[in-house]
C-alpha cells in the first residue's frame, strides 16, 4: 500500500513536470522559426543548455525515483581555442583577435552535430504525452462521481491500477531516448584513444628529446674531455711523467663520473632493478631509498607486461616523491595487487593532503604516463590529509596468466558425457544400423538394438540414436566455447565502463 | 699460497679485465665462467676463497649472479662472494647480509678502476670480513638519517661509522680520516655506545652490528 501510495506521489509530479514541458515545448518551437527562418543562430546554444538542463533533471529522476539509471550521452565539449603560433586564433579560414567566436562557433557546431541534442528534443516534444498516461488516473475519481460506467472511467481505473507498471514503462522511454547510444559510447572511446594515442606520442618523444640532451651534455662531453686528456698524456708521458700520472688520475676520476651519470640516466629510462626482479622487488628498492618510512603490499602472481610495468614503477616513484617533497609525509603505504587482468596499486600517505592534478604537473604527469594503457588516477587528498592516491591499469596482465573460472560441475559433467558416450547411440547404435537396414540384412542383429524392435519402432529408435550422438558432441564442444567467449565478453563490458 | 678465485662476469671484455687485473695482484683465478649454472657448478664444485660475481648473467639477463651466489652460500655457508654491478640497491645488500655469516662484498663495478682498492677488497673478502660499497653505506645512512639516534653522532662519528659499515678496520679508518687509531677507538666505542650496540674487534661482527642496527631502525 505504501509503496503504491508513493507511486502515486512520482507518478503525480512526474505528470506534472511533463504539463510544464509544454510550455518549454512551446518556446523551443517559437524560437525554432527565428533561428533557421532568418538566420538568428546565437539562439541555439541557450536553447540547448535550457534542454540538456530539463532532460539532466529526467536524468535524475530517473536515477532516484524510478532506479533505472541513465548515462549522460553528450560527445566531449571542444577544447578552448589554442592561439597560432603569431597570436591570432583561427577558425576555418578567419583570423581572431580573441578566442571568444572560435570558441563560440567550436561549442555551436559541437553541439549542433550532437545526435544526442536531437534525441533530447524530441524525447521534450514527446514527454507531455508520455506524463499524459501517468496522469490519466487522476480521470478515475472524476469519472466516478459523473459516469461510473463510462469506458472513460473504466479505462482510468484500469490505469490506476497499473500505475506502478506505467512508472516502469516512463523509465524505459526516458532511458531510450536519453542514454547514450551504443554509437555515440563508441564514438566517445575513439575520441578518448585518438587523444591518448596523441598524448602518449608526445610524451615518449619528449623522453627521447630529454635522453638525447642528457646524453650529449653528460657522457658524450665526458667522453671527448678524456680523450683529449689523454692525448695530453701521450705528449707528456715521456717528458713528464709525474704529470702524465696526475692527468691519469683525472682521466679516472672522469670515467667514473661518466658511469655515475649513465647510471642515473638508465635509471630514469628503465632500473635494473626493475628488468632484473620485476615490479614488485623495484617498488619494495623504492621505498628502502625513499627518505620516508615505507610500507610496501605486493600481490602479484605473474610479472605484468614490461611497459605497463614501467609506468606503475615510475608513477608510484612520482608520487613518492610528492608524498615526501610537498605532502610532508612520514609514513607512506604502498599496495599493489590485481583485479582480474587489471593491475590495482594504491598510495596512502598520511601528510597534510590537498594535492590537486590541476595544479602540480607531477600529478599531471602521471595521469599522461598512465593514460596511454588506458589507467585511471583516482586522488582523495582533503586538506590536512591522508592522502590516497589510486590507479588502475587495465589489460596489465596477459590474457594467458589469467585464472578463468571454471566451468560449473553440472556443465563439465555433460561435456564428459558427451565426449565419452556420444559416440555410442550415433555409430553403432544409429548409423551403422542405418546402414544394415538400408542394404536389408536380415540375421545376425547382434547388439544393434533397434533391429530387435518391430518393425515400425525401427526408423524413429535409429533416427533417434543419431540426433541424441549429435546433441551430445554438439554439447560437448559448445559449452566450453561458450564458457570461454561469456568470460572475454565479460571483460569487454568492464572495458566499455572503465571507458566512460 | 695465494687465493684461489672465480669470477663470473659475461662480457668477454670485462671478464679478461678482471682475470688480468687479480692475476697481476697475485690472485689465481681458478675459473671464469659466463653464466649463473656455471657459475653455481664451479662454486659448489671448485669451493674458491673467494668469487667475484657479476649481478647481471645469461641466460635470463636478470639477477641470476645474485640468485647464484646467494644458492652457493646456502649450499656452503660462509662462502665468499663479493657481487659486482652496474648499480647498487640496498635490497640486494640486504639480501647478501642477511644470512648473517659475513664474508660478502657488494660493489659498483666502478671500483675496479682503483686496482688497490679492488683488491684490498677482494682480500677482506676472502678474509671473511665484508665490503660495502659506499653509495649503499650513503643510501643506508640517508634513509635513516632521521631516526633520533643517529642524528645524536657527532658529523666525524658519522664519517666514523660509514667507513665502518663499509668494512675497514680500525687502522683503515685511522689513515682515510688522517686520526690516530686510539682516536678511531674513541670515536667506535662512542657510536656503540650511542646507538646500542655490545662492543666488537671483528671487522666483520662490526659491520654485521652497524647494518642490523640500520635495518632494526627503519622497522
Amino acid at each position: 500500500m505504501r509503496t503504491y501510495v508513493t507511486a502515486v506521489g512520482k507518478a503525480l509530479a512526474l505528470g506534472a513536470l511533463g504539463v510544464a514541458d509544454v510550455a518549454l515545448v512551446a518556446l523551443v518551437l517559437v524560437t525554432v522559426v527565428p533561428m533557421f527562418g532568418t538566420g538568428m543562430i546565437f539562439l541555439f546554444p541557450p536553447i540547448v543548455w535550457l534542454i540538456r538542463s530539463r532532460t539532466r533533471l529526467a536524468r535524475k529522476l530517473a536515477g532516484t525515483w524510478l532506479g533505472t539509471e541513465v548515462p549522460v550521452p553528450y560527445l566531449p565539449p571542444p577544447p578552448p581555442a589554442r592561439p597560432q603560433p603569431d597570436g591570432w586564433y583561427r577558425h576555418e579560414r578567419q583570423l581572431y583577435k580573441t578566442p571568444r567566436w572560435p570558441d563560440w562557433h567550436n561549442r555551436w557546431k559541437w553541439m549542433f552535430s550532437d545526435p544526442a541534442t536531437w534525441r533530447d528534443t524530441l524525447w521534450l516534444c514527446l514527454n507531455p504525452l508520455a506524463a499524459g498516461v501517468l496522469l490519466l488516473p487522476l480521470a478515475a475519481p472524476v469519472g466516478f462521481l459523473t459516469a461510473p460506467w463510462h469506458p472513460i472511467t473504466l479505462f482510468a481505473v484500469a490505469a490506476a491500477v497499473a500505475l506502478p507498471w506505467s512508472l516502469r514503462g516512463y523509465a524505459w522511454w526516458t532511458r531510450l531516448l536519453l542514454s547514450p547510444t551504443a554509437k555515440s559510447v563508441l564514438a566517445g572511446r575513439i575520441q578518448r584513444l585518438d587523444r591518448i594515442r596523441l598524448e602518449a606520442a608526445d610524451f615518449q618523444a619528449a623522453e627521447l628529446r630529454r635522453i638525447e640532451r642528457d646524453l650529449h651534455d653528460g657522457a658524450q662531453a665526458r667522453l671527448v674531455a678524456m680523450g683529449m686528456t689523454l692525448g695530453a698524456i701521450e705528449e707528456l708521458v715521456d717528458r713528464d711523467p709525474a704529470a702524465a700520472k696526475a692527468l691519469l688520475s683525472k682521466v679516472r676520476e672522469a670515467s667514473s663520473a661518466a658511469l655515475t651519470e649513465l647510471r642515473d640516466l638508465v635509471r630514469g629510462i628503465h632500473p635494473p632493478v626493475l628488468a632484473e626482479r620485476g615490479l614488485g622487488d623495484a617498488v619494495r628498492a623504492l621505498a628502502l631509498d625513499s627518505p620516508l618510512k615505507a610500507t610496501v603490499t605486493v600481490d602479484l602472481t605473474t610479472r605484468p607486461e614490461s611497459p605497463v610495468e614501467s609506468a606503475a614503477y615510475f608513477s608510484i616513484s612520482e608520487l613518492l616523491t610528492n608524498a615526501a617533497r610537498h605532502g610532508g609525509a612520514n609514513h607512506v603505504w604502498i599496495d599493489i595487487s590485481t583485479h582480474d587482468r587489471a593491475l590495482r596499486v594504491t598510495v596512502t600517505d598520511d601528510g597534510c593532503g590537498g594535492a590537486d592534478p590541476s595544479r602540480g604537473s607531477g600529478l599531471r604527469g602521471i595521469e599522461r604516463r598512465l593514460a596511454a594503457f588506458g589507467g585511471v588516477l583516482a586522488i582523495s587528498s582533503p586538506p590536512g590529509g591522508p592522502t590516497t592516491v589510486t590507479f588502475d591499469l587495465p589489460d596489465a596482465l596477459r590474457e594467458a596468466d589469467l585464472v578463468r573460472p571454471p566451468l560449473p560441475r553440472r556443465k563439465a559433467v555433460v561435456v564428459a558425457l558427451g565426449w565419452g558416450l556420444g559416440w555410442l547411440p550415433l555409430f553403432p547404435q544409429g548409423l551403422v544400423v542405418m546402414v544394415m537396414k538400408i542394404n536389408g540384412v536380415k540375421e545376425g542383429f547382434s547388439w544393434f538394438l533397434a533391429l530387435y524392435l518391430p518393425e515400425p519402432w525401427q526408423w524413429p529408435l535409429i533416427i533417434f540414436n543419431i540426433a541424441l550422438g549429435v546433441c551430445l558432441y554438439v554439447a560437448a564442444m559448445g559449452i566450453p566455447i561458450q564458457h570461454s567467449y561469456r568470460c572475454m565478453a565479460q571483460t569487454a563490458w568492464a572495458h566499455l565502463e572503465l571507458g566512460r | 699460497m695465494s687465493l684461489r678465485v672465480v669470477i663470473a662476469e659475461d662480457l668477454h671484455l670485462l671478464r679478461e679485465g678482471l682475470v688480468h687485473l687479480l692475476e697481476a695482484h697475485g690472485l689465481h683465478v681458478a675459473s671464469a665462467v659466463e653464466s649463473g649454472p656455471e657459475l653455481l657448478k664451479a662454486l659448489v664444485e671448485l669451493r674458491p676463497d673467494v668469487a667475484v660475481v657479476d649481478v647481471r648473467l645469461p641466460p635470463t639477463f636478470t639477477d641470476e649472479g645474485l640468485q647464484a651466489a646467494l644458492a652457493a652460500r646456502r649450499a656452503v655457508p660462509g662462502l665468499p662472494v663479493l657481487v659486482l654491478s652496474q648499480h647498487v640497491e640496498q635490497l640486494y645488500a640486504r639480501e647478501l647480509l642477511a644470512d648473517g655469516t659475513g664474508a660478502v662484498g657488494y660493489l659498483l663495478k666502478d671500483r675496479v678502476f682503483n686496482a688497490e682498492q679492488f683488491v684490498d677488497a677482494v682480500r677482506r673478502v676472502a678474509a671473511g670480513g665484508t665490503a660495502m660499497d659506499p653509495e649503499v653505506i650513503a643510501k643506508l645512512l640517508a634513509s635513516t638519517a632521521r631516526h633520533q639516534p643517529l642524528a645524536a653522532l657527532t658529523p666525524r662519528e658519522r664519517e666514523v661509522l660509514e667507513l665502518m659499515a663499509e668494512g675497514r678496520s680500525n687502522s683503515a679508518i685511522s689513515q682515510r680520516l688522517f686520526l690516530s687509531e686510539s682516536a678511531v677507538g674513541k670515536h667506535t666505542a662512542g657510536i656503540f655506545a650511542k646507538l646500542g650496540l655490545a662492543p666488537s674487534d671483528d671487522d666483520n661482527r662490526r659491520v654485521l652490528a652497524v647494518l642490523a642496527y640500520l635495518n632494526a631502525a627503519r622497522g
